[in-house]
């Protein structure tokens, strides 16, 4: 049970992921042309999902824009991760006043909402893929730092980190060679979860005109184009709806599965 | 001069009463010393303040001095650069001291590429002659292996090799046999007796057992409530032992003279013991 849902979320993201490498060599139609002689086509053959309101192949847009989908989830999520662990271990290892001072720090971004930071952004630089890929990187930060000073808190009350200390490993040396190791499984947990919120954050940004603008096609702004014909043709709002759902299934399966295969007391006998 | 001078050691956290109090002993080079108490009696804490490794909360009195090395006051950082080559550490559970995300022989190895200036190939072949020498029957495969994949006495003996590698002048022991079955901990400890001997190194160990430490040591602290409240030769303390607690310590150590279906001695701890002592 618990590995098919590791086996479902590996299986939706490598799809995800092979359907963005191949959007780089090749999509069934060009996914920016406008053909205003075949707007609004209903799915069949060739436009094997119809077209939009430009005239434009829903199918290459939609695999285009999962390209997009990752792009956002891997910056921001990396950015997240190359700033929230080495911040979550240095107040995990400190303790004290620091440890209270990034932990609270983290609370305050924690408590600013992820759409709120990209509207202030949008609002000052002009809303492009880059500011939302900022807001939502820095919104992630927290909950990524928490995990790491967890994480760290843990690991150093351990007896091996007592006995590379006692071998003459200094901070440094223990945080990198035995803490960070130690740490990684959560921190991929952890990752993995924060790139589903950071696909759906760039959905909801992109449908609301603050991510990235057009004509370079995104999930959230074919949803925003959709939403315009819903009454004319309904199920183009299907297309995107059902690309980020299952998107968000794949990332947050994957996180699932990974705390569960990682965590030896949730592992079943043999 | 002696190896180790501990003079009026005094460690307390916070508020609470002293974990350790006018702890004063002395270790000559090769000498061993045994240091035997109940958990709670400052044993383990003696050890780390030695190390220099005591939790930041404790406050220190007293004065530590190691191969003219003045611990109590020593930057962490020349601290570091003596932990693992003059002085290093035996711990008491196999199953924690080790990392597991890392091959049991790195972890040898990275103590000695700490310290000595050699090459990693070099280091590697070290690593596993010493894992052999310390009793391990396949050196190479246990220094491939990682922590969960061996049992628990190979694991100590890997302990062992990396407390070792750099021919430390003192080895703290803390209590390192005490997680091991009986048959193993003579194993490890006749290992631990003849590596001592070859190298020449002093020895602090720790234990709550009187017939180990009878075993490894020449003379041997009795420790109550974080004081010292007996010392002595090992064979003092067996024929004469001076103090109630030290004397219910070696009624209980000699079971063999009990007849069967006579009571077991038990031993006066903490609650009763004579308020006072010292």
């Amino acid at each position: 049970m618990k590995r098919a849902q590791l086996v479902a979320g590996l299986v939706l993201v490598a799809l995800i992921v092979i359907t963005a490498v191949v959007s780089v060599f090749w999509t069934p139609f060009d996914p920016i042309r406008v053909v205003p002689s075949e707007r609004l086509l209903p799915p069949g053959w060739p436009h094997v999902l119809g077209t939009d309101g430009f005239g434009i192949d829903i199918l290459s847009r939609l695999m285009v824009g999962a390209r997009t989908t990752l792009v956002v989830g891997i910056i921001s999520v990396g950015l997240a991760v190359l700033i929230g662990v080495p911040l979550g271990m240095l107040a995990g290892q400190a303790g004290g006043w620091l440890d209270e001072v990034v932990m609270r720090a983290a609370d305050v971004v924690y408590a600013l909402p992820a759409l709120l930071l990209a509207i202030l952004l949008a609002a000052v630089f002009g809303a492009s893929t880059v500011t939302a890929m900022v807001a939502i990187g820095v919104a992630t930060i927290p909950a990524v730092a928490r995990v790491a000073r967890a994480g760290t808190k843990q690991v150093m009350a351990a007896d091996f980190v007592l006995a590379a200390r006692v071998a003459g490993t200094s901070r440094w040396g223990v945080a990198g060679r035995h803490v960070l190791p130690n740490i990684a499984p959560v921190i991929g947990v952890q990752a993995s979860v924060g790139f589903a919120l950071a696909i759906l954050a760039e959905a909801a940004l992109s449908y609301l005109g603050l991510g990235t603008p057009r004509p370079t096609p995104t999930w959230g702004n074919m949803l925003r184009d959709a939403q315009q014909y819903l009454f004319v043709m309904p199920i183009q709002t299907v297309w995107p709806g059902l690309a980020i759902a299952l998107a968000v299934l794949g990332f947050n399966l994957l996180g699932d599965g990974l705390r569960d295969y990682l965590d030896p007391r949730l592992r079943e006998l043999p | 001069m002696s190896l180790l001078v501990v003079r009026d050691l005094r460690v307390r956290f916070g508020r609470r009463r002293p974990a350790v109090d006018q702890v004063s002993f002395t270790i000559d080079g090769g000498e061993r010393l045994g240091v035997i108490g109940e958990s709670g009696s400052g044993k383990t804490v003696t050890a780390l303040a030695v190390m220099g490794l005591l939790a930041e909360n404790a406050v220190v009195s007293g004065s530590v001095e190691l191969a003219g090395h003045a611990i109590t006051a020593l930057p962490e950082r020349d601290m570091a650069r003596l932990r693992g080559d003059l002085v290093t550490m035996v711990f008491q559970e196999p199953m924690t001291a080790l990392d597991p995300t890392m091959p049991v022989g790195r972890q040898v190895a990275e103590t000695l590429l700490l310290h000595a200036d050699v090459e990693r190939g070099s280091a590697r072949a070290r690593v596993i002659e010493l894992l052999g020498e310390v009793g391990l029957s396949d050196p190479a495969r246990v220094a491939a292996a990682f922590p969960h994949q061996l049992s628990g006495g190979q694991r100590q003996r890997a302990i062992l090799a990396m407390a070792l590698i750099n021919a430390p002048q003192l080895v703290i022991c803390d209590e390192p046999t005490t997680a091991l079955d009986v048959t193993v901990q003579a194993q490890v400890l006749a290992k631990l007796d003849q590596a001592l001997t070859a190298s020449g190194a002093a020895c602090l160990f720790i234990s709550h057992d009187l017939a180990v430490v009878s075993q490894i040591c020449d003379r041997v602290l009795v420790m109550l409530e974080g004081r010292i409240v007996e010392r002595g030769t090992v064979a003092e303390l067996f024929s004469a032992p001076q103090h109630p607690y030290t004397r219910g310590l070696v009624e209980a150590a000699s079971l063999d003279r009990i007849e069967p279906g006579q009571r077991l001695p038990t031993v006066a701890g903490l609650l009763d013991a004579p308020a006072g002592e010292s």
